[in-house]
């Protein structure tokens, strides 16, 4: 899955960051560590502080406390020239077709991309000439990446790169986003997309209420927090700790539909539902997902 | 320095191409003071009005002349006369102001007199029955004659519809256009950039300027052929007041655009600026021999300036020597302004 040898260089950190919106604690005495050339994740649902622990990490917000390290040093104006980034939401200056975003873009740097290398890169060449207000939110998104690369930066912050995406435009920007990854830079992304966080995280950061509630590789959260496989009942078919009680060496969780049991023995944990006699009508056995887990972690689903 | 010289190109670049490409936005910047000119054109082109308006009761001009009472009345100039059927509609007109005086001719078949009626709440009815039954020997005062043409009212109100228009483009074409990139994100954006607020803002405002210029330069010389107003002064003079003025009105605007993040906010800003500057600045009517307090406001409005330096110019041929009261203001009140955006803008709210 990696493709570069794991370093211990810790490109970029934050230690401690909080940031309070009047009486709402957005982030939570928040620490995390990006190592360079790896994909960092932070997943979560809406409203779990994603957005603000990345404008602290790219200097664009103060914290109320805590700190921003970029290669154990603050950020400074080297930083500015040496990241770069893709909003959630970003108007382009009107009535400017691709070509010119990119062109004026790559005015604001000293040593800036060859233009002609991103616009093949990035496939942006059926569109070049379009004015930038009227693309497609696939190719709007390719553009914002390309704006985010102009400068050949060492880190890139993407903030929910595919949302709003169908799964096509999705999929062909979860490839654009690999190849840079191929090329060595070090990406932080927000999603609350499960599927995105597997395919292109090396590891990841579950945020929930402006706190980081797990941390780890997509494989060892599943490994550490889950057994093997997911049980699935409908929520109707017994109370939930009649359920628990039943098996002791599941872990069970519910949301508002259905109770879940994790487990890494299926034959023992079908035979002890059985032996309790719940009705097993509505069963279905699943292999684990992040989904899971993080309904596992949270008590809610990512996206409700 | 010079990578800020090449961001501030390209953003300038931007920002023209921005508005040029609008056609919207342009036509109705071209639209809105050709409109006014037009109008103008139309309402005090050519032929000269009469000051007062007289009727005659049953005559004609020619026929009260006979009354030696009125022949001298009746050959004056700039009064016009019109014949009006006796009864109560000609009195009624009198007492609504529509005539300033009515005439009702002697009859010397009836042996009576010449009868006036005059309206003693109107000011052109008090003149003109003085005019009636004037008559100051001539010999008890020496008289002076001056020549020269008249300054009509459109040479006098040109300066001032450039002017408004100038300020609408500077304090909306700013303020309104930073304030709405602020709210769809485009500050944001360009803040996660090497660019510097003072390198976007300097952008913002020579756009502004070369904008500005254009469309005062589209709209001065058509209107110029058109209507053929006074242009007494140089041009030269004229294109430096312009640019001051401008400067100091598009600094205006930068200050209404430095925090705010809605777009409602700085429209109604903007209007709160705009309006007394229409009103208050000499755009439309003189305010000399105003109170006192009013011309003080006045004078801290950049328009009030510009459109007193124009006018200068245009009508009287004033130089820049003579000017410099206004210059000074409008430079004063550019440096002032600068001085507060750059101290108090910020990318996001």
């Amino acid at each position: 899955m990696r493709t570069r040898p794991v370093t211990t260089d810790i490109l970029l950190a934050g230690r401690g960051l909080t940031k309070r919106y009047g009486d709402l604690v957005a982030v939570n005495d928040l620490t995390l560590e990006i190592r360079a050339g790896t994909c960092l994740g932070l997943l979560g649902p809406n409203g779990a502080g994603k957005s603000t622990t990345l404008e602290m990490l790219q200097g664009l917000r103060a914290p109320d406390a805590g700190e921003v390290r970029w290669r154990g040093m603050p950020l400074d104006n080297e930083f500015r020239l040496r990241h770069g980034t893709q909003f959630q939401s970003t108007a382009l200056i009107d009535f400017q077709t691709t070509r010119e975003m990119l062109e004026l873009f790559a005015a604001f740097y000293p040593a800036p991309r060859k233009l002609d290398e991103l616009i093949e890169r990035l496939n942006l060449a059926p569109f070049l000439d379009h004015q930038a207000m009227k693309l497609s939110g696939g190719q709007r998104q390719r553009l914002l990446l390309a704006l985010a690369l102009v400068n050949d930066p060492e880190i890139v912050f993407l903030d929910e790169p595919t949302t709003g995406l169908d799964p096509q435009a999705r999929r062909n920007l979860w490839d654009l986003v690999r190849d840079i990854k191929r090329e060595g830079k070090t990406i932080l992304l927000t999603t609350h997309y499960m599927e995105e966080a597997e395919y292109l995280c090396d590891e990841l950061a579950i945020m929930d209420h402006g706190r980081v509630i797990a941390t780890g590789t997509p494989q060892s959260l599943l490994r550490d927090h889950f057994g093997d496989t997911v049980v699935r009942l409908d929520a109707c078919a017994a109370p939930l700790a009649h359920v628990a009680e039943a098996c002791p060496h599941a872990g069970v969780f519910a949301d508002g539909d259905h109770l879940f049991l994790a487990t890494n023995d299926v034959a023992r944990t079908l035979a002890q539902l059985g032996g309790a006699g719940i009705d097993l009508a509505t069963l279905e056995v699943k292999p684990r997902t992040l989904e899971d887990l993080f309904l596992k972690l949270t008590g809610r689903a990512l996206r409700e | 320095m010079k990578q800020t010289l090449r961001q501030f190109l390209a953003l300038l670049a931007a920002r023209n191409r921005e508005f040029w490409r609008d056609r919207a936005a342009l036509g109705w910047s071209l639209a809105f003071p050709v409109f006014v000119i037009v109008g103008l054109y139309f309402a005090f082109g050519e032929e000269e009005r009469a000051l007062f308006k007289v009727g005659i009761v049953d005559a004609s001009p020619a026929q009260a002349a006979a009354d030696p009472a009125l022949t001298r009345f009746l050959a004056l100039r700039h009064i016009e006369f019109i014949t009006e059927p006796a009864g109560d509609d000609a009195t009624r007109k009198v007492a609504r102001h529509q005539l300033d005086l009515l005439l009702d001719p002697a009859d010397p078949a009836r042996g009576e007199a010449t009868r006036y009626w005059v309206n003693t709440d109107s000011r052109n009815g008090y003149l003109l029955e003085q005019l009636l039954l004037g008559g100051t020997p001539a010999t008890a005062l020496h008289r002076q004659t001056m020549a020269g043409s008249e300054v009509r009212y459109v040479d006098w109100v040109i300066p001032g519809v450039i002017g408004m228009n100038m300020m609408f483009g500077c304090l909306w074409g700013v303020g309104y256009v930073i304030v709405r990139y602020r709210a769809n994100g485009v500050l944001r954006r360009l803040r996660a950039t090497p660019v510097s607020a003072v390198t976007f803002l300097s952008s913002q405002v020579v756009s502004r300027l070369l904008i500005t210029l254009a469309i005062t330069s589209l709209i001065f010389f058509p209107s110029w052929w058109l209507l053929g107003f006074r242009v007494e002064g140089s041009l030269v003079d004229l294109l430096v007041v312009t640019l001051a003025g401008a400067l100091a009105m598009i600094a205006m605007g930068l200050v209404t655009a430095t925090r705010t993040s809605s777009i409602e906010v700085s429209g109604g800003v903007l209007n709160f600026l705009t309006w007394p500057m229409m009103l208050l600045s000499g755009v439309w009517f003189s305010l000399e021999g105003a109170d006192p307090w009013l011309q003080a406001v006045a004078n801290l409005l950049p328009l009030t300036h510009f459109v007193d330096a124009a006018r200068a110019i245009m009508i009287d041929g004033a130089g820049l020597a003579a000017l410099w009261p206004h210059l000074a203001a409008l430079a004063g009140m550019t440096a002032v302004f600068m001085a507060i955006s750059a101290a108090t803008f910020r990318w996001e709210r």
